[in-house]
């Protein structure tokens, strides 16, 4: 990321622009040519520096009412095979293999379930279940009580 | 914004208009001279109407966010999760806390002995360390941090 692109990213972390032609007025902050803005978003875009473009729902608000992460235990030699097909599960969202910390933490593998319903959501967690089978060798759900703060990445803006 | 406020349930202020809108661009917002005409012309709207809905949705917090998302570790910064253990009657008084570091990008509350659980998004991967070490000092209590070692699938399945 070169001084453009992190000026690009300031200017746009809090959201873009709500009038007609949005990179024009971000080219106008930046202090480059839309179209240089529209060329290195699109690049960041394929480099993945951009994850994607685009509304973010609160899935609260959506009606996701049951959002659980799952934290699971699973055997280290076969975590990397079944995690795809974790992910591949429509309820799932995200998931991840993180480091355990024992005794007390001994779960290696989080996957974020979400539903409208209890139901939907306690399906989807039997379906990963079903796909780790005896490679789970015990997990949690912790359903979320409260959001405490969502607003996502921010650069400072200086340095 | 209360916190509870956050948690409710607003589909019922959605139209078919608004929930297209967000069923179809969770991602791919077009990158285009005028996008939300193009983003009208594909749905029905005028250009004004889609940007009055995006609008609205974001004042009424049915969208926390508008625009591009950004990954952190690929911007050479560091990201991560931690959790930590907080006696229900220190909770709020800590949450102040933690949050007002602007490395916390989002924070959840869980039901668990590590009741506290938020994402650290820092401008350099030796940041996190430094965050957690200053999170333990401000509050006093230990910081669980779980890094993630890999990425099995990230996807957009939300529907309105």
């Amino acid at each position: 990321m070169d001084e453009i692109d992190r000026k690009i990213v300031l200017a746009t972390q809090g959201g873009l622009p709500l009038v007609a032609e949005p990179y024009k007025a971000v080219a106008e902050d930046v202090g480059i040519s839309p179209a240089e803005v529209t060329e290195r978003m699109e690049r960041m875009l394929e480099d993945g520096s951009i994850r994607r473009i685009g509304l973010v729902p609160n899935h609260y608000a959506l009606g996701y009412a049951f959002n659980g992460m799952t934290v699971w235990n699973v055997e280290d030699s076969h975590v990397g095979d079944l995690g795809p097909k974790v992910g591949a599960l429509d309820c799932v969202t995200h998931c991840y293999l993180r480091p355990r910390h024992l005794p007390e933490w001994p779960y290696n593998f989080f996957a974020m379930v979400h539903g409208k319903d209890r139901e939907t959501a306690e399906e989807g967690i039997s379906q990963i279940t079903q796909v780790l089978g005896d490679h789970n060798k015990g997990h949690l759900v912790l359903f979320s009580s409260r959001i405490l703060k969502k607003t996502g990445m921010r650069l400072g803006s200086s340095g | 914004m209360s916190r509870a406020a956050m948690r409710e349930d607003k589909s019922h202020l959605l139209d078919d208009k608004d929930r297209a809108l967000i069923n179809a661009y969770q991602g791919g917002f077009p990158l285009s001279e005028r996008p939300y005409a193009d983003v009208g012309e594909k749905l029905g709207l005028s250009e004004e109407e889609v940007i009055a809905r995006i609008g609205k949705m974001l004042d009424e917090k049915i969208l926390t966010r508008f625009g591009p998302l950004y990954n952190a570790e690929r911007l050479g910064g560091g990201l991560t999760l931690a959790a930590m253990k907080i006696p229900e009657a220190e909770f709020d008084s800590v949450v102040d806390q933690v949050n007002e570091f602007p490395e916390v990008a989002h924070n959840y509350a869980r039901e668990h002995e590590l009741n506290m659980w938020f994402v650290l998004a820092t401008e350099t991967p030796e940041g996190i360390e430094e965050t957690c070490k200053r999170i333990e000092e401000k509050t006093g209590y230990p910081v669980y941090n779980m890094p993630k070692e890999k990425e099995f699938f990230v996807e957009l399945k939300f529907e309105a």
